[in-house]
């Protein structure tokens, strides 16, 4: 339909979906009527109808900016450990149309998880990567997500995640950590984005994202270790784990730049 | 001899390797990553990787919780 002066978003919705009950106008929902310029984007949504994979794409360049959905769709996050930290990472990634994501976990989903990882209680019992794989192709079905049941070890860090831009170092045990982190380093060449220091719920602020070796970024206050009377819990947990994909967003885009 | 760990300066004997100087530190081999001069040592070599004057000292200790 070719712009004319005066075009408003009445005009349109009545042209192209009268049906629609909700307007995105440049990212944004309106509800009056507005004149449009040429450029705009503009999306009609029906209520309840599932957007499909053109329509995602559309809303989300909308939203994030044509620069942020180019130098994500097109890029792999490896996640290794779905539980409080990566469950929320990935769906962090997969809100912005991170185009894939390859997220490794051996565990269930147990009772106790419930209390700060992206599991549903009907899910308890359900292999972890099973259980997050089909909550986010509940947020996006558009993205690919390989999944990895398996213990990570130094042995298979370097084939799990050899196709990943960034990796995020998601586990509970320090050990693994240390392990993942160095084997990482060493053999893959993506940065690397992990987290120590994180229970509790005093000094949040202390939460902060370092950079202490070339591809090596530390979340956490580095001294808050997990331990009994010091539990994790879903506020400071959801903090650095954010801070682990907000960090992931500015490494994709330095890379796109 | 002094070398720099994570950009401070730092006196050690003068026959000191990553592991005794983990074991100075009093910190677990098994939870932290050592970089020495921007190379990552193994776990495996910190017995055998001798310091030496200047050298400098990347080391992250990981705490539990995920």
């Amino acid at each position: 339909m070719a712009w004319k002066p005066g075009l408003n978003l009445a005009a349109l919705r009545a042209r192209f979906k009268p049906e629609a009950d909700i307007t995105v106008y440049n990212g944004f929902p309106v509800s009056g009527d507005v004149d449009v310029e040429p450029g705009d984007r503009i999306y009609l949504i029906r209520r309840g109808e599932i957007p499909d994979a053109d329509e995602m794409r559309r809303v989300m360049i909308a939203r994030h900016s044509p620069d942020v959905y180019d130098a994500v769709h097109a890029r792999t996050v490896g996640i290794a450990g779905a539980g409080g930290l990566g469950s929320a990472v990935a769906i962090a990634l997969a809100r912005l149309f991170v185009g894939r994501l390859i997220i490794a976990d051996f565990d269930v989903v147990e009772p106790s998880n419930l209390n700060r990882q992206q599991y549903f209680v009907n899910q308890v019992g359900m292999p972890k990567v099973e259980a997050l794989r089909s909550n986010l192709e509940k947020i996006n079905p558009y993205i690919r997500i390989d999944t990895v049941e398996e213990r990570v070890n130094g042995h298979n860090i370097a084939r799990i995640f050899k196709d990943c831009d960034v990796l995020a170092e998601c586990f509970d045990d320090p050990e693994a950590k240390s392990e993942l982190v160095e084997v990482a380093l060493s053999r893959l060449t993506a940065p690397i984005v992990a987290v120590s220091g994180i229970a509790g719920y005093s000094d949040i602020g202390k939460v902060v994202c370092r950079q202490p070796m070339n591809r090596l970024y530390v979340i956490g206050d580095g001294e808050s270790a997990a331990c009994a009377g010091h539990g994790l819990m879903a506020p400071k947990v959801g903090v650095a784990a954010h801070l682990q994909a907000n960090k992931i967003l500015e490494l994709l885009l330095e890379r796109a730049r | 001899m002094t070398v720099q760990l994570n950009g401070d300066t730092l006196t050690v004997a003068s026959d000191a390797t990553v592991t005794t100087l983990l074991e100075h530190l009093n910190v677990k081999q098994q939870r932290v990553v050592v970089e020495l001069n921007r190379r990552i040592i193994a776990k495996s070599d910190y017995a055998d990787t001798a310091l030496t004057d200047g050298d400098a000292l990347e080391i992250i200790q990981f705490v539990p919780g995920g």
